[in-house]
């Protein structure tokens, strides 16, 4: 991948992640490749989004980011250093804090039987983050108010929140962490339409305020669109295409891609009517020549693909270009 | 729609009351809805608007607590209100109005094979012998686009993936002919292209049979791509309907325009989203007025006071909402949703953010 690291901080990057799963109850004991292969970094204050349909791996991968899926090959670094692996004792409690995750289903996500207070403290608590309770409870306000909840809502339990508070305060225990990267799993898959807009545009707002950076791990494009700067598609464990969200929307290149932007559903009944459907189909492709690689085919956009294919991806490229330069 | 439509069938003022501990939780509030035979209705709404309720009386199956206290359900000349036991049910749910849920893992029975579950409801319902059954089930599998269909006759529902699991049970709700198919949120749980594949399937398969389907969703997207008619459900009631295109282009209800308003695909990068304040209204109490109102940017004062009627904007098209009362103030709808084919189309056209280019 290209050093543009002049402007951009990488905070994260995955060089050559290999994760595998020991299958040992299927037929033939074949480990089970989750991840194949993962290359891409991820720069201080965007949000990446790893884009897939289930099976695909990308919950995998942001769970090795997060250390709970050990890697079969290939490092994770994180400003810098090293995170994949055994760490010190100081360092893995670093790592901890400022990596923090927020998950898809609120509901499932909280202790049920704990207050507010005691889930959103809950990692103070484990880390020792406060000077005395005092500092804690206005770490807690703070969290809540940051959120757009009420400090009265402290002593109140899970379920007498609606889905769109509760994901608020999933988030509010992951930023009184004061993380610097956020792995938000499907962080609102499970909510309303209107709540949905709530949490994306907290979202929004909190990493403008806070310098965040995320990782957005989502199976639909539309909403990837609008929240994230830049976009991977992942399709069987294998990384298919990295690009600047309007690049990617505007010039998608690898079959899966364009099959997955053809089925994002459109609110308009015109355009949805005449659409026809692509589906991706690895089987009728021609896949002679070399082995593919993720390759740059333009400055910040990666496609997987061979030479042959990345001189036609190229030509594509070209003509789509030269017919918007005129326009 | 054709000029003559034949209405297939008619509910009206259906009102249900669940009894929640001592309460009473009144979940449907006075619907009426007439469906036209060969159509698509969509019923869109929020979690919680009642949505799968509604529906739910057409087939019985209303949770033990559930009680339909007020309205009709005409349908061939019987009024589906009045069937209490199995029995009487015999012959309609499942023959001929059939429902597909929304995750079929919990829908198909894991310990049994898939063969034996189509062929369990083909024999029940058409009384043929084992191995007729056997050939239709496969002749159906076949149909909703399973390869192979005869060796996986034996398969498990493990061994088949979301997508496919999704195809035997429309294999299950179809094998009856049905006349009328209701698909509660059937690709909710699917990924975006295999929900792509379905809603086709579901599509090619009516213009086979030629059977009515009723949609339950909140995604506007799959609205726009199925439906004919829709149905805008908040707090218990349908608050607009008409045919998709005058939802769509030209809808009139606020909840109507903030449902709009909120979905992703309109959203201009760096800008907020726009989303509804507060919550659904609690439907254990008596509902004073509009519903929404009380998260109404355009709330009138009598929204608060009385429950607006259906004024009605076409033949098809009906918005129960004061601002369409001569005496309201005119109100344009929200700029995001102006003009939305021209935006839409600008997005999806060669050059827009979600063209794709087709051979």
């Amino acid at each position: 991948m290209s050093n543009k690291t002049n402007e951009k901080e990488v905070l994260l990057s995955v060089r050559n992640v290999d994760i595998a799963f020991d299958n040992k109850t299927g037929i033939g004991k074949k480990r089970f490749r989750a991840v194949k292969n993962a290359n891409f970094d991820i720069y201080r204050g965007e949000t990446f989004a790893l884009v897939g349909e289930s099976g695909s791996g990308k919950t995998t991968l942001g769970r090795a980011i997060l250390r709970i899926n050990e890697l079969s090959t290939g490092e994770i670094y994180f400003k810098g250093k090293k995170i994949s692996g055994k760490l010190s004792k100081e360092d893995d409690r670093e790592v901890i804090r400022s990596i923090q995750m927020i998950f898809q289903d609120p509901a499932a996500s909280l202790n049920e039987r704990a207050t507010i207070e005691y889930c959103i403290s809950e990692g103070l608590y484990n880390f020792h983050l406060y000077k005395d309770e005092e500092d804690r409870i206005a770490k807690v306000d703070k969290a809540l108010h940051d959120v757009g909840l009420l400090p009265e809502h402290k002593s109140r339990y899970p379920h007498e929140f609606s889905g769109g508070q509760r994901q608020r305060v999933g988030i509010a225990r992951a930023m009184i962490m004061e993380p610097e990267l956020i792995v938000a799993d499907e962080p609102i898959s499970a909510l309303d339409v209107s709540i949905r807009a709530q949490v994306l545009n907290l979202m929004n707002k909190l990493k403008d305020d806070k310098g965040l950076t995320y990782l957005f791990i989502a199976h639909d494009l539309s909403v990837v669109r609008f929240i994230s700067d830049r976009i991977a598609v992942i399709h069987l464990g294998r990384i298919v295409e990295i690009a600047e969200t309007e690049e990617l929307f505007k010039h998608p290149l690898h079959p899966y891609t364009i099959s997955l932007l053809s089925a994002v559903p459109m609110p308009d009944p015109r355009v949805e009517k005449s659409k026809k459907l692509v589906v991706y189909d690895d089987s009728g492709r021609d896949l002679s020549g070399e082995k593919p690689i993720l390759q740059e085919i333009r400055p910040g956009h990666f496609v997987f693909a061979n030479d042959r294919e990345m001189k036609e991806y190229d030509a594509i490229l070209k003509e789509m270009e030269a017919k918007e330069a005129k326009q | 729609m054709s000029e003559n439509k034949r209405i297939i069938l008619s509910a009206k003022d259906i009102e249900v009351q669940f009894r929640v501990r001592d309460n009473y939780l009144t979940a449907i509030r006075n619907v009426s809805l007439d469906l036209y035979d060969g159509e698509t209705f969509a019923i869109v709404g929020e979690s919680g608007s009642g949505k799968s309720v509604f529906t739910k009386t057409f087939t019985g199956m209303l949770e033990s607590n559930g009680k339909i206290t007020n309205g009709s359900i005409m349908f061939e000349g019987k009024d589906l209100t009045k069937l209490v036991t199995d029995k009487d049910w015999e012959g309609i749910r499942g023959k001929k109005i059939s429902t597909i849920f929304q995750d079929p893992m919990t829908s198909l029975n894991p310990i049994r094979t898939i063969g034996s579950q189509i062929t369990e409801v083909i024999m029940k319902h058409q009384g043929v012998s084992a191995a007729e059954a056997k050939k239709q089930a496969i002749d159906i599998m076949n149909k909703v686009g399973i390869t192979n269909a005869e060796q996986r006759f034996d398969a498990y529902p493990f061994q088949y993936s979301g997508g496919m699991r999704q195809r035997i049970v429309i294999a299950i709700a179809l094998s009856c002919h049905p006349d009328i198919l209701i698909c509660d949120e059937p690709t909710t749980a699917l990924d975006v292209t295999i929900q792509a594949q379905v809603l086709q399937l579901i599509k090619d398969l009516q213009k086979e049979y030629k059977f009515t389907t009723i949609y339950i969703t909140h995604d506007l997207g799959v609205v726009a791509n199925v439906a004919d008619r829709v149905g805008v459900m908040y707090g218990g009631q349908i608050v607009e309907y008409g045919t998709v295109e005058e939802i769509f282009y030209d809808p009139h209800h606020p909840y109507t325009w903030a449902l709009l308003s909120s979905l992703p695909q309109l959203g201009v990068k760096g800008e907020d989203l726009f989303y509804i304040t507060g919550t659904p209204p609690s439907l254990y109490n008596k509902i004073k007025g509009d519903a929404f109102a009380p998260r109404n940017i355009y709330a009138l004062k009598i929204d608060f006071e009385e429950e607006p009627p259906f004024f009605k904007i076409s033949d098809t098209h009906y918005a129960k909402t004061w601002l369409l009362d001569p005496r309201a103030p005119k109100v344009e709808k929200p700029e995001v949703i102006q003009n939305l084919h021209e935006k839409i189309t600008a997005m999806t056209s060669e050059g827009g953010a979600y063209y794709v280019k087709q051979d």
